[in-house]
């Protein structure tokens, strides 16, 4: 009997939303019946979506893509024998060469869809834990120093500096210090955390660990949203495999170091992806923001010192301590330095995850890589960042994506989420819905975004009802967001007017005929 | 196209009845994660996922063991949109409504949902056998628009597709 050739099904839960699990299932069951020996590998995704379910087979030239598979097409596959790399009206060719993900920058994501995301051997056969080991032999400080010096900034939206959260954190004296991965990934259109914690979660485990070490933390929480119990499960089994294999517990690697990591679930409450609604949350209490200071480096958790990072900024530690933080400020631009790993969503052609150095233009993401709309018309609009973030029209699609670049054109870069829309797209019912987005999530403890969100919600519905005093409701929207933004206690209410103005701005016709007020 | 699903104004918010709760089964799960710093949220979770809600005769016991006032139990459980106070039909329809999906046709997949069921949101449909929840995100964003049925996701949902899916879930009883 030949060897048994390895066959890849991601188990990604996009994937799995398009039927992977059924063409896993038709590709076992086919392979069995005609006698064939194949090794089924349950990797990530490579976050080419409109490819998904991509199944690969490993051959002597590298590895063969066929997609997106469904189950009716498995015999078909066999009857072209693709277990060789045969032709096929579903072959894609070697998938390192598909264009799309050949002209990524890869760092974050480099093992992402190659690898099984539950395997540790596979992880570490792909320079996983290498960042460990370096960290293990550095002192705390020079491991804060690299962060530091690497450039990295918090990759959940707000874009702080990292290295100096944890340089807080070091310097802060106590007993008990906590790390808490943020992986309350809420926004629409944003997907990366997902993808990392269900396709490579060691690397998040791994950053969590160096972070330990860095700060000298002894235990760690990794708050996932109830919306990835994909994520929750992947989590949970790579902790498991990480316990007994010495790189979580007592005595790390050897090492005097303790870490102990856990899940925690969210349920349901957007508020809870800002930080200090997140640890009261954990804390076990309704998830209210706090006013700061203090800052959770100083008193979070439990009122102790806290890291309170992103998904991806943990997740890019490992890499910046394997490479040296020169390496990952070598890419980049300005002050936003490393790569950012972007989402394209909604209304796109070639949606999935694209990992890029800052710099690239929102032109070259939504046209070279995403190829236009999904249904063929124009794009009119794209909403960067999040639920929070303004839309933009096409005459900023030459902004490079840098957070100061962003911030210079009045929009955000947020976590890297893009949501396109084609030109059927109602703006002011885009308004509407970011006002009613904030009344529902609202923690509810400053008025301006508890009570201004709905105020917002009931003055754009008489806006474009095209009442006769509809110039002095848009005047009064406006004084609503200035209130919302400079009265606000967290981003929530303080930018939720960013999409709605932006709404107002740039696409004036969607609110009912006549003028807009402009420079009110 | 639309479901077969008896259409009416008696039909929608039917609330299942509430069956009685096993409170030693709710004290063990208590007791299981009481020690637990920040137990709170595991404990309701436990509850939920045994009972399918957390019915409010459990709150004193929670408080009580939590060594916390009943107002804050309840404060927790009323905040976060995951925790169900009553019971849910037999399955759980989650429809996303967020803007990626939104711009795939998430509106339209809605007003589709809501007629074949015959409830609105938070509502169930006169059978008991499906409740729809607005979701917002699944983390499916380039496939829109996205639902989940209980625990199976499902992308690019047509109206069609929603039909097909529920047909099948009404099949599999």
């Amino acid at each position: 009997m030949s060897t048994a050739i390895t066959v890849y099904v991601p188990r990604d839960s996009t994937a799995l939303a398009l039927g992977a699990e059924q063409v896993a299932a038709a590709i076992v069951q086919q392979a069995q019946q005609r006698g064939l020996a194949i090794n089924l590998v349950r990797n990530g995704s490579r976050g080419m979506f409109w490819l998904e379910p991509l199944v690969e087979v490993a051959t002597a030239a590298g590895r063969i893509g066929y997609g997106p598979v469904e189950p009716d097409d498995v015999a078909s596959l066999f009857d072209a024998d693709f277990l060789a790399g045969g032709q096929h009206r579903l072959a894609l060719g070697l998938v390192e060469e598909i264009p799309y993900l050949k002209n990524q920058e890869r760092l974050t994501f480099a093992r992402v869809g190659v690898t099984d995301p539950l395997s540790l051997d596979d992880y570490l056969a792909h320079e996983g834990y290498a960042g460990l080991r370096r960290a293990l032999e550095l002192p705390s400080a020079a491991v804060v120093q690299e962060v530091l010096d690497s450039g990295l900034r918090g990759r959940g939206g707000a874009a702080f500096p990292t290295g100096i959260k944890w340089k807080t954190v070091l310097g802060a004296q106590s007993q008990q210090k906590y790390i808490v991965c943020n992986a309350d990934e809420g926004d629409s259109g944003t997907f990366s955390d997902r993808m990392v914690m269900e396709d490579d979660p060691f690397m998040l485990i791994e950053g969590m660990t160096i972070a330990a070490l860095a700060v000298g933390a002894s235990q760690g929480y990794i708050y996932v949203r109830s919306e990835y119990p994909h994520a929750i499960a992947a989590l949970n089994q790579a902790i498991s495999t990480a316990n007994s294999h010495h790189y979580l517990g007592e005595n790390i690697l050897g090492s005097p170091h303790t870490f102990h990591l856990e899940v925690r679930k969210g349920a349901g409450a957007y508020i809870c992806g800002e930080e200090t609604a997140l640890l009261e949350s954990l804390e076990g209490k309704r998830g209210v923001v706090r006013a700061k200071p203090p800052l959770p480096a100083i008193e979070g958790l439990f009122g102790k010192p806290t890291v309170i990072n992103n998904v991806i900024s943990l997740a890019s530690v490992p890499i910046i301590l394997a490479r040296g933080a020169a390496f990952y400020k070598n890419y980049g631009m300005g002050r936003s330095l490393g790569t950012l790993p972007m989402q394209l969503a909604g209304n796109i052609r070639y949606g999935g995850l694209v990992e890029k150095a800052f710099g690239v233009t929102l032109r070259e993401l939504l046209i070279d890589f995403g190829g236009g709309t999904a249904s063929g018309k124009p794009i009119r609009a794209v909403q960067v960042g999040g639920p929070l973030g303004p839309y933009l029209p096409e005459s900023l699609f030459d902004t490079k994506l840098d957070y100061e670049a962003m911030a210079a054109v009045g929009g955000m870069l947020g976590h890297g989420g893009i949501v396109v829309f084609d030109d059927s797209v109602d703006m002011a019912r885009q308004a509407r819905y970011a006002m009613q987005f904030c009344a529902i999530e609202s923690c509810g403890k400053c008025t301006p975004c508890r009570i201004g969100s709905t105020r917002g919600v009931e003055v754009i519905d008489k806006i474009v009802a095209g009442r006769a005093d509809k110039i002095q409701q848009i005047h009064l929207l406006r004084d609503l967001c200035d209130t919302m933004i400079n009265g606000s206690l967290c981003a929530m209410g303080s930018m939720t007017p960013l999409p709605v103005l932006s709404a107002l701005d740039h696409f004036p016709e969607d609110f009912a005929s006549g003028a807009v007020d402009k420079a009110a | 196209m639309k479901m077969h699903i008896k259409q009416g104004a008696q039909v929608s918010q039917a609330v299942p009845s509430q069956p009685s709760v096993d409170l030693d089964q709710v004290n063990a799960i208590i007791q299981k994660y009481q020690t637990m710093p920040g137990a709170m949220l595991p404990v309701l979770h436990a509850i939920q996922d045994a009972l399918g809600y957390i019915p409010p005769s459990t709150v004193p016991l929670i408080a009580d063991q939590l060594n916390l006032s009943r107002a804050e139990v309840h404060g927790v459980i009323s905040f976060y949109h995951y925790f169900r106070q009553q019971p849910a039909g037999r399955h759980i329809v989650q429809l996303c409504r967020a803007e990626a999906c939104q711009a795939m046709g998430a509106d339209a997949l809605a007003e589709h949902a809501k007629a074949a069921l015959g409830c609105d949101f938070h509502g169930t449909s006169s059978d008991g056998q499906f409740t729809l929840e607005p979701v917002y995100c699944l983390g499916q964003c380039a496939c829109g628009p996205n639902m989940q049925i209980d625990d199976d996701l499902h992308a690019r949902v047509s109206n069609d597709k929603f039909n097909r899916l529920l047909r099948a879930k009404r099949g599999a009883l």
